[in-house]
Parts: C-alpha cells; sequence; structure tokens
C-alpha cells in the first residue's frame, strides 16, 4: 500500500516567492479549506529571493506608467511572442501587490512626499522600484504564513504529479530529502511554483552549484508539468544573462543604472543604450565580447563617492550579499576598477525571459486543476512581483477548484512505478555518482545548445543526452542526500532535451541571442510569428507545435515595434 | 564499479569555539537551501557536509553566535 503523508485540499509545490502568495491567497480565498505548502528546502530561506531582492523590476505604478505602456514594452522586449491578456493581468494587478506587501511590512523607496521612488532602466517606460531595504522579503511572508495557518512541509521534493483516469490532478509524490522515504499527497488541485530551471547549463566557472539561479531550482516544475502532459511554451527562448564575472551573479545594473553607472566595453564607452535585460541586449553584449572590444565591464569608477557608498550598500547587504567579499578577494573597489562582466549559462525562466509552462491569466495550466506561478509559468519577464501577482491567481484559482471535489480515487499502478524509480538510486549498492552524471550532461548543455545555435551540434546534443537517459538508472546514492541530487538530474536532463527539441523547433532567428539560430540568421514573421508549443504527445514522445498569438488587445505602432532592436549606440561621424 | 575519494576545500568554515549545536542548536542547519550542512554529533558542532554552496549567505546571517564565515568557494575566489 502507498505511503500516503497527507490528504490535502490544496498543494502548493514550492515556497520561495510565488508559493508563500499562492498558500496564503488560497487560505484567504476559502479559510476552510486544508492548503500544503511543500518546499524542498525550507520556507524561511528558500529560493531566489533567500536573502531578499534589492528592487522591483517592473512595477507598473499610476503617475509613472500605466498598465498598457507595460504591455507595450514586454510585448517589444519579447519579440512580439505574447498572449496580451497574460500580461496585461499581470499589469492591472501589479499596483495592489505592492501596496499589499507594503501593507505586510515590505519596505520600498518613497520620495520626499511618501510616494513610491521608481526609476527608469527599460528603453521605454518606468518600472523600478529600489527596495534598499529589502532583504527581510522572506520574514515578511513567513509571517503571513503562519497568520493564515497554512500547513508548511519543509525539505520534501516533489517527483511526479499524480493524475487520475482523466488525466486531471490527484495530488504529487514526493521524497522526504532527509529520510529518504518515498510518498503520496493527495491534493484535489496543485500549484506549480518550483522556479527557473537554472541547473541547465554549467558556469564557466566549472562549479556545478555556481549559477545565476539559486540551484535548488534544477527545473524540477518544468519537467514535473511535461510528464503530467501539460503544455510547455517558448523553451526556445533561453534565459542568459550578463553577469560578474566567475562570481556569476547580478553586478547589478538596475541598481546602478539609475545612479549612472553603465556597461561598457574595454576602452570604457557605453556600447548598449539600454541596460534592461533582453536577448537583443544580451546579443550585443556577446558581440562586444567576442569581437576586439571585449571585455565587456560594468562602470561605476566615474560616481561621486556618496552614491558609490549607496550602491555598496544595497548590493552588499541584499540579494547576492557576497558580493562584496567577491570583489574584496579580487582586491576590486568601485572607486577605481570596472567590474568585470561575462554571459552566463543558459537556463529556461520566464521571469527573466520567456519560457515555461504555459497558463492563462488565470494561472491555469492545460492540465485540469494544475495552476503555475513565479519563474516557470511562461509570463514573459515577470520577475519577482509578477511571481506574486501570479502567485496570487493561482492560489485563488486552485482554492475554488477545489471546493466542493472529492479526492480522485488513487492510481496505485502510477505510484507503484514511481516509488520504484525514485528510490533505485538507494538499491544500487555500485553505480554512477549523480554528480558526475550531473557534471557530464550539464558539459553537453554547454557544448551543444548555448547560443549561437547551430542545427547539427543541437542534433548531437540529443543523442548525448539519450544516452545520458540510458545512464540515470545505473545512478546510485550514498543517502538521502545524493538521492535528492539523483532525482535532479532526472529533471535537469528533461530540460536540455526540452531546450533542444524547442530550439530545432523554431526555424528562424528571435529575441536576439536567446534564440540566435545560425542557418536561419533572419526573423521571420511570414512562418513564426507564433508561439512554439511541447508537450508529451498520445504516444509518449517530446513533441513541439504552433498556436497562434491571441489578437493584442495594445496595439503597437510602427516605430514602437522596433524600438528593442535598436539596441547598439550608433557613432555619429565626426563633423568635419 | 571502482570509486575513489576526491579530497575538496568547502568554503563554510565553522568557529567550533563559538558553535553551540552541543546545546541543541541546528540553525544554519535548518536554512541552508541545498542542504549542505550537519552537526556532527560526537563533537556537538556544525560542519559543511556537501561541496554545493551558492554563497548566498543565510548559514552565516542567522547564526545566533556568528559561528559561521562561509567564503566564495575556491574556483570561483
Ligand atoms: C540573483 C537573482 C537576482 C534577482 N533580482 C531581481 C530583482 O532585483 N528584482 C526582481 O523583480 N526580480 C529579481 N529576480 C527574479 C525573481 O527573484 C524571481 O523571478 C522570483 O523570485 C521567482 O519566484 P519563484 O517563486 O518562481 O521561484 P523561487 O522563489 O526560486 O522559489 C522556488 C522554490 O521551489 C522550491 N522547489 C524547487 N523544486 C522543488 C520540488 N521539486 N519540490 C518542492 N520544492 C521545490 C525551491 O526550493 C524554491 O524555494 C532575481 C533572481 C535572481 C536569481
Ligand atoms: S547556527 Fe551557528 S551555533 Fe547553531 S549550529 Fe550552526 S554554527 Fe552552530
Ligand atoms: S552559503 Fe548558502 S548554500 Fe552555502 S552553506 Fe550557507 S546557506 Fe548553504
Amino acid at each position: 500500500m502507498s505511503n500516503i503523508i497527507a490528504e490535502v485540499d490544496v498543494l502548493v509545490i514550492g515556497g520561495g516567492t510565488a508559493g508563500p502568495m499562492a498558500a496564503v491567497k488560497a487560505k484567504e480565498k476559502n479559510p476552510a479549506a486544508k492548503v500544503m505548502l511543500l518546499e524542498k528546502a525550507h520556507v524561511k530561506r528558500s529560493g531566489a529571493i533567500s536573502m531578499g531582492m534589492d528592487g522591483l523590476n517592473n512595477a507598473v505604478i499610476p503617475g509613472h506608467a500605466t498598465p498598457e505602456q507595460y504591455v507595450k514594452e514586454i510585448t517589444v522586449a519579447n519579440d512580439g511572442i505574447v498572449n496580451q491578456k497574460t500580461v496585461m493581468a499581470y499589469a492591472q494587478n501589479s499596483f495592489d501587490m505592492i501596496n499589499q506587501l507594503d501593507s505586510w511590512g515590505v519596505k520600498f523607496e518613497k520620495d520626499e512626499t511618501g510616494d513610491y521612488a521608481v526609476r527608469k532602466v527599460h528603453h521605454m517606460g518606468t518600472y523600478v522600484l529600489p527596495m534598499p531595504e529589502g532583504h527581510h522579503m522572506k520574514k515578511v511572508l513567513y509571517r503571513q504564513l503562519k497568520k493564515t495557518r497554512v500547513e508548511i512541509t519543509n525539505r520534501y521534493m516533489a517527483t511526479r504529479l499524480l493524475l487520475d483516469e482523466q488525466g486531471a490532478i490527484a495530488g504529487a509524490m514526493v521524497l522526504d530529502t532527509r529520510e529518504g522515504t518515498f510518498g503520496v499527497i493527495r491534493a484535489k488541485s496543485v500549484v506549480l511554483s518550483t522556479g527557473a530551471a537554472g541547473r541547465l547549463g554549467l558556469p564557466s566557472s566549472g562549479y556545478l552549484f555556481g549559477t545565476y539561479e539559486n540551484p535548488t531550482n534544477a527545473g524540477d516544475g518544468y519537467a514535473l508539468a511535461y510528464h503530467a502532459g501539460a503544455e510547455l511554451s517558448g523553451i526556445e527562448c533561453y534565459q542568459i544573462n550578463p553577469l560578474i564575472k566567475d562570481y556569476n551573479g547580478p553586478a547589478c545594473a538596475y541598481v546602478t543604472g539609475p545612479f549612472g553607472g553603465y556597461t561598457a566595453n574595454s576602452k570604457g564607452e557605453r556600447f548598449i543604450e539600454c541596460d534592461y535585460w533582453s536577448g537583443q541586449m544580451m546579443l550585443e553584449f556577446y558581440r562586444e565580447l567576442e569581437g576586439g572590444n571585449g571585455p565587456v565591464f560594468l562602470k561605476l569608477d566615474h560616481l561621486a563617492e556618496e552614491t558609490i557608498g549607496t550602491i555598496e550598500h544595497i548590493l552588499h547587504t541584499n540579494e547576492r550579499p557576497s558580493r562584496g567579499r567577491f570583489h574584496e578577494g579580487r582586491h576590486l573597489n568601485y572607486r577605481s576598477g570596472m567590474v568585470e562582466m561575462h554571459i552566463s549559462e543558459i537556463g529556461l525562466c520566464s521571469g527573466h525571459s520567456a519560457s515555461g509552462v504555459w497558463v492563462d491569466e488565470h494561472a491555469a495550466t492545460t492540465v485540469p486543476g494544475l495552476y503555475a506561478a513565479g519563474d516557470l509559468a511562461c509570463v514573459p519577464h515577470n520577475y519577482m512581483l509578477g511571481a506574486f501577482v501570479y502567485g496570487k491567481f493561482a492560489g485563488e484559482s486552485a482554492a475554488d477548484y477545489a471546493a466542493g471535489r472529492e479526492h480522485a480515487p488513487m492510481d496505485e499502478r502510477q505510484v507503484a512505478q514511481e516509488s520504484a524509480r525514485v528510490l533505485g538510486p538507494l538499491n544500487n549498492a555500485d553505480g554512477l555518482p549523480p554528480a558526475q552524471v550531473e557534471y557530464k550532461l550539464r558539459r553537453f548543455v554547454n557544448d551543444y545548445l548555448q547560443p549561437p545555435k547551430i542545427t547539427r551540434k543541437m542534433e548531437i546534443g540529443l543523442q548525448r543526452f539519450a544516452e545520458i537517459e540510458a545512464d540515470l538508472p545505473y545512478m546510485s546514492a550514498a543517502n538521502p542526500h545524493e538521492l535528492m541530487r539523483a532525482m535532479e538530474v532526472h529533471f535537469i536532463r528533461d530540460c536540455a532535451e526540452m531546450a533542444a527539441r524547442a530550439s530545432l523547433y523554431r526555424t528562424e532567428s528571435r529575441w536576439g541571442l536567446y534564440h540566435y539560430r545560425v542557418e536561419h540568421p533572419e526573423k521571420n514573421d511570414a512562418d513564426w510569428f507564433c508561439h512554439a508549443q511541447l508537450k508529451k504527445n498520445d504516444a509518449g514522445e517530446m513533441s513541439c507545435f504552433k498556436r497562434p498569438i491571441e489578437p493584442y488587445i495594445v496595439a503597437l505602432d510602427e516605430e514602437e515595434k522596433d524600438a528593442y532592436n535598436r539596441m547598439r549606440i550608433v557613432k555619429q561621424a565626426a563633423v568635419a | 564499479m571502482p570509486m575513489t575519494l576526491n579530497r575538496v576545500a568547502v568554503p563554510v568554515m565553522v568557529d567550533e569555539e563559538k558553535c553551540i549545536a552541543e546545546k541543541g542548536c541546528t540553525v544554519c542547519v535548518d536554512v541552508c537551501p541545498l542542504d549542505l550542512l550537519a552537526i556532527d554529533l560526537l563533537k556537538g558542532k556544525a560542519y559543511m557536509k556537501y561541496d554545493e554552496c551558492w554563497y548566498c549567505l543565510p548559514c552565516e546571517k542567522d547564526c545566533p553566535t556568528q559561528a559561521i564565515r562561509v567564503d566564495i568557494p575556491y574556483l570561483l575566489r
């Protein structure tokens, strides 16, 4: 018989940013509902915001920006491929969410009159709201979880979703990462909020865990959704970020930009107009690095002492506070030197770019009873505030779906199969160490998937990923911790295959560096002005197909459409 | 399958004079997002068990006795 750990109405998987919000909002929507928040780490310090955040990247605040302007900006930044309805739903709820967080005790920067002090970083509009004291974010969320009496289960990892006979959600199968035991949580609806696929590419340092994203996020939710039959979208639109070389964290231009810092080449000259992260910007960054003008730097040494002090305070106490320690070790002082920058490993993340599980404006996926929010849900450039807003949508939708429903009968066959898969490595006394398999897999990801994308390379990559798939049952785990890592390797491999197949499918170039295909260098709107979806088909194979773009609700004019394609600073010819 | 153990320098140092794990503290073990720390039961002190660090610092910031110092992992330093 299966080990049933709990029976709940709403199960939220992933307690980082979107997850706690989803759980709180599900509980507020229906206080009688049993809501469980399941977390691989510990909710107090988990996820991308474990040490807080230094600002909102996409605040839509009346008086500074309108939802329509924001929808335009993201449509253009994401090269036209957006379901505007989902972006609009975010934009319209963004301000209420800021006020909600403010009332919970999150400290945003305000001006003398008490208004939010928004800054311009994007190409067109003004959306960045600093949080110089943003390090307490997780504490604020934890207080709300306790207040609303959400049941928290730490150190458990979901390995597969459980489905009923019709393919609707029936719960999740989970691993106790401390004890190495397997169990089932029955649930009437599930919210997925497990963050980005952050352990896909290998950082150039070679350190497996020196990733841009919190490395706990191995792409679990992408694989969970895929195996449950959900549609994914924009997987070929990778996440690639400009980061501090070796440290591999943000520098961060959004913080420093409004103070006068900027990205410069080795001559100390600006070469991009706008530091907002987009594929188009990354392409110019790549060209500068590869051309004769690299390395690329973040330049701050021209700023006043007081300004640099402020920047140091924000960057060295918040978000990635070990930045200061890194610079110290390299004898770098912002006052006298520039910060050397580099291009990150590839990842999947809709928080930054656009790859994710397909959702509508209520956070519903294509699987009945399954909702998704945060970095793994396809709402382009959604960032932290998007995780909160869609967390709210997902929690409320999941509570409504669960209301008045019975638990689906348990399919013992699914459970037995999954139990054998998950516990396998513990029973292999002798076999491949998960870390070695992961290293090889992620090196192949770099070798074959990193843009510029080349058809033949990606095809070879697929062969290598298939060979690794055949190795997976031969992994052995010496303890529960290694078993968790072994299961993550399965997720990473699934994401690698998705990245290759989706990239091969879209035979054009789009989103600058994110999907730059050498054999198809031009954007081709005639054939590819559409979403590229990916899904497990009835034969159990990974398949890709097109989904038309819903008619825009906010029209773009021709001039705006091209704004993000004019990133490079064009030098004026000297006047004779 | 023949195996070997490779030695690696880990980035987290615990000052055993300051660590009060023997009195029941497990804060750093609880908060680490990657679950890398453990208590050595014989010594009653915390230590880094796995070299999989994101140099994110919750262990250091939340330790009640400031016993932890996180360095940038050697490969990135
Ligand atoms: C270094 C960095 C800097 C950033 N800076 C900014 C910024 O300045 N402004 C901004 O707006 N945005 C910023 N972002 C983006 C923002 O932080 C994210 O978009 C947002 O936090 C994502 O929330 P999430 O809930 O999707 O993921 P997370 O907060 O990462 O949460 C995912 C959670 O799921 C858990 N989990 C994973 N797999 C499983 C599993 N199988 N079972 C159970 N639990 C699981 C993880 O442990 C984690 O707690 C930054 C991101 C990073 C990484
Ligand atoms: S938090 Fe500090 S005192 Fe507590 S066990 Fe860890 S190192 Fe020791
Ligand atoms: S720095 Fe972060 S990942 Fe490293 S041991 Fe401390 S809490 Fe864990």
